[in-house]
């Protein structure tokens, strides 16, 4: 597949945010971005004419019931057979913030035996409590897998910015060290928050902001195409998103955020 | 018939509860001598069925599908008949 010729559908509901910086950021780097309403894709019926699916950051239908859930169970109410081919077919699927809750409970995310009926995780109330908005770092502990870090090395450290009162992962506690087992056996930890010399918080706060079990930022599922993470690629693209660019003399002309972006079209375009 | 479901959905012991902490620590400063304080949301449901037993596994089945995450939370349901 060309550059120019992937489509990119950016999903949106009422209280999505971040959907015009996230179509922005695939357009910047040459391929087709729209931001649509999801009543707009049921109408058309047409969510199957694009090649990745993204579901943008905020708090959809006003993070009533629990972050995310709402815009899931709607979402497989309209649009479930879609999603279903999509997912079969390999299709990518990103989830930026909210968009990782919404991943988690629908149970596309982890997925351990595929999309679950029921979600097998929580994206829940940040511990220390309160809603977190600075930079973070990350750093990629997937092996190859993720079709959305395969362009970034194992163990690099990314900066990127978080915003959010809901972002503390969890498996059920009764079964967390299986299910970690499996996340790493499978190679579906992806994101993990760290200090800015790559040393895994360890639970520590403020490096792990919201006391995410095993600093976990972001994971993929067994076949590396849905990939849901906590903080914003789409806001570390530019230079001039960075929070110290006014201190520095010279910049980089991309944040970190690109090589998530990069990494998805490079594999997109290596798929025949 | 009419039934009435009053669904209480709480955090599962051992699940940090921070809402319940920064309340628990507001109330002592305010003086109660209060040890703890768990939060947990109520939904009370107007709904339709044929029996109080279709009335009560409806509104297990609405906790299953939307209003409780089995990672975190537990859920008690009480279903009574509308008069």
């Amino acid at each position: 597949m060309r550059r120019e010729e992937i489509k990119v559908c950016v999903m949106r509901v009422g209280g999505t945010n971040c959907d015009a910086e996230t179509k922005r950021a695939f357009q910047e780097l040459g391929v087709q971005a729209e931001v649509l309403h999801v009543n707009e894709l049921v109408k058309q019926g047409n969510l199957l004419d694009y090649n990745v699916l993204v579901f943008p950051g905020g708090f959809s239908f006003g993070d009533y019931v629990r972050s995310g859930v709402i815009f899931a169970r709607s979402l497989s109410v309209k649009l479930g057979k879609e999603i279903d081919t999509f997912v079969d077919e390999g299709r990518p699927i990103l989830g930026i913030c909210n968009g990782f809750q919404i991943l988690v409970e629908y149970g596309l995310l982890p997925g351990f035996e595929g999309t679950s009926a029921y979600p097998e995780a929580t994206l829940t109330t940040n511990v220390p409590q309160g809603f977190k908005c600075q930079w973070i770092r990350l750093k990629n502990e997937n092996k190859g897998k993720c079709a959305f870090t395969s362009k970034i090395p194992a163990g690099k450290v990314l900066r990127m910015p978080i915003a959010h009162g809901e972002g503390r992962f969890l498996f059920p506690v009764e079964k967390e060290q299986q299910m970690l087992q499996k996340l790493v056996d499978n190679d579906m930890m992806v994101f993990r928050y760290c200090d800015e010399n790559g040393n895994v918080a360890d639970g520590k706060y403020p490096t792990n902001p919201n006391g995410a079990f095993h600093d976990i930022a972001g994971i993929c599922n067994r076949e590396g195409t849905i990939f849901g993470l906590m903080p914003h690629p789409e806001r570390a693209m530019y230079w001039w998103q960075q929070p110290d660019w006014t201190r520095q003399k010279q910049m980089a002309q991309y944040g970190d955020g690109k090589l998530v972006f990069e990494s998805l079209i490079d594999h997109l375009t290596k798929k025949i | 018939m009419k039934y009435r479901a009053k669904i209480e959905v709480s955090l599962k012991p051992g699940h940090s509860d921070p809402e319940g902490e920064t309340a628990s620590r507001l109330l002592k400063e305010l003086g109660y001598a209060v040890n703890a304080v768990n939060v947990s949301k109520v939904y009370t449901i107007l709904l339709e069925a044929q029996t109080l037993g279709e009335a009560k596994a409806k509104a297990e089945d609405m906790c299953k599908r939307l209003l409780a995450n089995p990672t975190k939370d537990n859920y008690t349901i009480a279903v009574e008949e509308q008069k």
